[in-house]
């Protein structure tokens, strides 16, 4: 029998009230305005447009006030709103080494032509709360160098290409098709473009858990960081009504070129191969997390043995979208009075069905004593 | 120029391709000021209007390697059509309206022998410079931040 049980709608009106209460906090302070949060905190607006997989720095900025800073509910908030607009289509593919960079590194390179170029980065701070900074101290305006203008700065992977040291990754024939998770659900195994797409809106805490586990021992990939850079990319896209392509503006990206060592195989000589990780915003502990479990996810195609958890596509690709997780983990709250009253007759049954087992028994052993 | 992996187009082409980056790269609030500064008001028809949707854009694995789908981003569009049957196509990244239906009509006016300098000389060329600071500024402080390694040199 099912029972449709209708009733709350008062008591959720009212809690939504009380939610948007709450979350306005007291009204003597400020509200926040969404250009002070994607300009003051865009570290979450960048984790928000990753994981909410959409690139628009004011709507995550809405996404992180509404959900009163929950980034994974701000995330969710960025899914729901794309599925009311329209697809108008596939850009062409961002070039990375034309960007704008803000910050480029290298652990394996000391002298890589470009130089090693910081950025704003919270490396080498000595991670002590800043007192100035509750006080609204004034902020000294950066320093400024001159500079050589370069259009194209080489990515590190391309100066071991030169040995073949390295491997390549080559582009494919322009028409061969790009797998898409928002459009066919995912299937395994998995293609590495599939893979790829999964991770860049993977969640940033699952992914670090995952990669750390790499480095710690399971599934060893021995990886470096070969290059990190974040800066800004033209995006461009092709208008059929025109018949070329046209520029949408720039893009802030985050990308890790990890370099790992490799034995080599039947087919291929020793060389270091490759994991890769980019988002969109500037997400760096995200891309250097996502080049890690990249790299040990290709342990099936580099035929090496499959023993740990950041290896198996399976588990790491069903599991890394928190929004895909939070609705199911936090689907338990809501009522579930039909089923549990089925499981509580149940357990009655058995109960009772057990109990008189025991009994029976009881009786037997009576019996045996009293002859 | 911008710094673009477009496939080679005729120069007519790069050149609209090269005001449309411009135009997509500025803010709606400059847009709107050189629009007002143009103070050309020309009589138009809506071909498509104004629309606000997705772009899914694509990365390399690797950089170099096979195209992925990274992440969705919002995209504004817009075609219009002069009297004289011009078409003029606006679009850039976020979702602002009045910014991809000035730019649209921009892109046609562009188009006009009539028009073509003054677009150059009080848009294109306000805009380009003062992207073209901005660039420069970002370069000149990331150069700042550059790593001048030095080698210790221990005892004789």
């Amino acid at each position: 029998m099912y029972v449709a049980v209708k009733g709350g709608e008062k008591a959720i009106r009212n809690a939504h009230k009380l939610m948007a209460r709450d979350r306005r906090g007291d009204t003597k302070v400020p509200s926040v305005s969404l250009k002070q949060l994607s300009e003051q905190l865009y570290l979450s607006v960048s984790r928000v447009m990753a994981e909410g997989s959409l690139y628009d720095a004011e709507l995550a900025a809405l996404g992180i006030k509404q959900s009163r800073g929950d980034l994974i509910e701000a995330a969710f908030l960025m899914r729901a709103y794309r599925t009311t607009l329209p697809r108008f289509g596939y850009s062409q593919p961002i070039d990375t080494a034309r960007m704008l960079i803000r910050r480029r590194i290298s652990a394996t390179y000391k002298d890589l032509p470009g130089g090693q170029l910081l950025g704003p980065t919270f490396d080498y701070t000595q991670r002590l709360l800043d007192f100035k900074l509750a006080a609204d101290a004034e902020v000294p305006s950066p320093e400024t160098q001159t500079f050589e203008k370069t259009e194209v700065v080489p990515r590190v992977t391309d100066l071991l290409n030169d040995e073949g040291l390295i491997e390549v990754d080559e582009a494919p024939a322009p028409d061969t098709p790009v797998g898409d998770l928002t459009r066919e659900p995912l299937t395994f195994p998995a293609a590495r473009d599939l893979r790829l797409q999964n991770l860049a809106r993977g969640d940033e805490g699952f992914l670090l858990a995952l990669g750390y586990s790499t480095q710690r021992g399971f599934g060893r990939t021995h990886p470096f960081a070969g290059e990190i850079r974040l800066g800004e990319v033209e995006l461009d896209f092709f208008m059929e009504e025109l018949g070329f392509e046209v520029p949408l503006g720039t893009m802030t990206v985050s990308e890790c070129q990890m370099i790992n060592q490799f034995k080599g195989s039947a087919t291929a000589p020793p060389q270091f191969t490759r994991g890769y990780g980019l988002v969109p915003g500037q997400g760096e502990r995200k891309v250097m997390a996502m080049a890690l479990v990249d790299r040990s996810l290709r342990a099936h195609e580099l035929g090496e043995e499959i023993d740990s958890p950041t290896q198996d596509q399976e588990f790491v690709l069903s599991h890394s979208d928190n929004v895909q997780a939070t609705g199911f983990v936090e689907h338990l709250k809501l009522p579930h009075y039909v089923d549990f009253q089925s499981e509580l007759e149940l357990i009655r049954k058995v109960r009772k069905e057990w109990q008189e087992k025991q009994d029976a028994a009881g009786q037997e052993l009576l019996g045996e004593a009293a002859q | 120029m911008r710094a673009s992996s477009l496939k080679q187009h005729s120069p007519e082409i790069a050149a609209r391709q090269n005001a449309m980056g411009i135009l997509a790269k500025a803010s709606a609030q400059q847009i709107s000021d050189v629009w007002k500064t143009l103070g050309i008001e020309p009589s138009y028809s809506v071909i498509r209007p104004a629309e606000i949707g997705l772009v899914m854009v694509r990365g390399r694995s690797g950089g170099t390697g096979a195209p992925f789908n990274l992440c969705e981003a919002t995209v504004t569009r817009c075609v219009v059509a002069l009297e004289d049957g011009t078409t003029g196509f606006g679009q850039a990244l976020g979702r602002d309206k009045t910014k991809v239906l000035q730019t649209a009509l921009i892109d046609a006016l562009w188009q006009l022998p009539a028009h073509r300098d003054s677009i150059e000389s009080k848009v294109l060329a306000p805009l380009a410079k003062s992207q073209e600071l901005a660039e420069q500024e970002t370069r000149a402080e990331v150069a700042a931040t550059k790593v001048d390694f030095f080698t210790m040199v221990r005892g004789e």
